[in-house]
């Protein structure tokens, strides 16, 4: 018969003959069912990971001045126009746009191109530099700040980029030309409104190339 | 004879170290990550080499999608009641007549892309249901009709006396009128100052910049 161990006695403590020895249990854990899950945990936060942190770029607007005194003025040999067209399109001119009989400065490239056009340009105005009391005024806030380039400071001082995207450039591409600005270290740049003229010549252009 | 027995080997392996390892890249993850808010759109934002970190304060971000439709939203989670000033603002200004329940949806709210007149529609929705509303985007390609002109406005005005950052997230698919628009609406705030939201691009190599940068670091 069955009987109740009363839990006093002799039966703890002494294990005489007869009492059974207690089977000792394997501490070892099955750890499959754990990795699994730590793996499915793992997939699902790499998934959901947010891996490419925003940045910002700046971008400053000139405040539109109606009085023509107050406008900034821009040696017309210095000045490179860039035009933003539809398929990637780059369009440019130096200087004053020329298209007549004497000849034709508005000429069309990629953004693989227009690195070298900036770059060429660039260093076109600084060549023509010429020193004087601001520039030097110029170069000493440089100095000042810690520049380490501040003997160049104010050679390019002269060259203004004028960026004009058209109703098909993407917003992609804007953010490229600035983008562009940075890279190649343009210091004065704007962003204005496009010419009818010049979107009739991209037109034109378009259609001579054939882009869509 | 006696036969060569080869003694068993037990197929199971100590899986305790891989737990480790599993764990250990787990709990990484965990820290590391910061979940993507819930966005009405998916943006696609263009590279550029600038790296400046985004400001997640005391922001009003402009979203653009590739359809060109325009969203405002408020990022201010440390102080939630400039949700309540703009609303309250846009309600006075516009006349709209919002009941104050609709007011309060106004910061569960991410974003409005909306014309004023479905703007009381809008936030009758309970927002996780928003994201099933079509929004038309806000409309700001017509000069005398900038509504994104009033909103800009209610947003400085809510938070004057503080630093304001204007963000510009635009996809890079979007045309460029749109984003003239939207610059247009905050020159017209008399805001010249803007941050365009970039995904991290490498600096070409022997650029300007690039060369420019050793020379600081050096």
């Amino acid at each position: 018969m069955a009987s109740i161990d009363t839990g006093g006695g002799d039966s703890g403590h002494k294990k005489g003959p007869g009492v059974k020895k207690a089977k000792k249990l394997s501490t070892r854990v099955d750890m499959t069912p754990m990795v699994d899950l730590g793996f499915l945990l793992i997939t699902f936060f790499v998934f959901t990971a947010t891996m490419t942190t925003p940045t910002t770029m700046d971008l400053n607007m000139p405040k539109d001045v109606k009085d023509e005194k107050q406008q900034t003025e821009a040696k017309e040999s210095s000045v490179l126009t860039i035009m933003l067209g539809k398929a990637n399109q780059v369009y440019y001119y130096e200087g004053k746009l020329v298209v007549d009989a004497t000849g034709n400065n508005f000429k069309s490239t990629t953004f693989k191109g227009i690195r070298e056009v900036i770059i060429n340009k660039k260093k076109d105005v600084i060549s023509r530099h010429q020193h004087d009391e601001t520039c030097k005024k110029t170069q000493d806030k440089a100095k000042e700040k810690g520049d380490p380039d501040w003997e160049k400071a104010c050679l390019d001082r002269d060259f203004i980029v004028v960026i004009k995207p058209d109703a098909d450039a993407t917003y992609s591409n804007t953010v490229d030309i600035l983008d562009e600005m940075t890279i190649n270290q343009v210091k004065t740049y704007a962003m204005v409104k496009i010419l009818q003229q010049e979107i009739d010549l991209i037109k034109a252009t378009e259609a001579t190339n054939g882009i869509k | 004879m006696p036969s060569v027995k080869i003694p068993r080997k037990s197929t199971d392996t100590d899986m305790t170290p891989f737990v480790d390892i599993a764990f250990l890249i787990l709990s990484f993850f965990i820290m590391a990550t910061k979940f993507k808010p819930p966005e009405p759109v998916e943006i696609t934002t263009p590279g550029s080499v600038l790296s400046q970190k985004l400001p997640e304060n005391n922001a009003v971000m402009v979203i653009i999608d590739s359809s060109n439709k325009v969203y405002f939203t408020i990022l201010s989670d440390k102080d939630k009641s400039k949700f309540d000033d703009i609303i309250e603002n846009i309600n006075t200004t516009r006349n709209l007549g919002l009941t104050p329940a609709e007011k309060t949806n106004f910061r569960q709210t991410f974003a409005v892309g909306v014309p004023f007149g479905s703007l009381k529609q809008l936030l009758a929705t309970p927002a996780d249901q928003q994201g099933a509303i079509k929004q038309p985007g806000i409309p700001v390609m017509d000069s005398a009709n900038n509504e994104l002109v009033w909103w800009i406005a209610a947003a400085k005005s809510a938070f004057a006396g503080q630093s304001l950052n204007y963000l510009i997230k635009g996809d890079g698919h979007s045309k460029y009128p749109a984003f003239e628009a939207v610059v247009s609406a905050l020159k017209r705030n008399d805001e010249f100052k803007y941050n365009l939201v970039t995904a991290l691009d490498d600096i070409p190599s022997n650029s300007e910049l690039d060369l420019y940068n050793r020379r600081v670091t050096k």
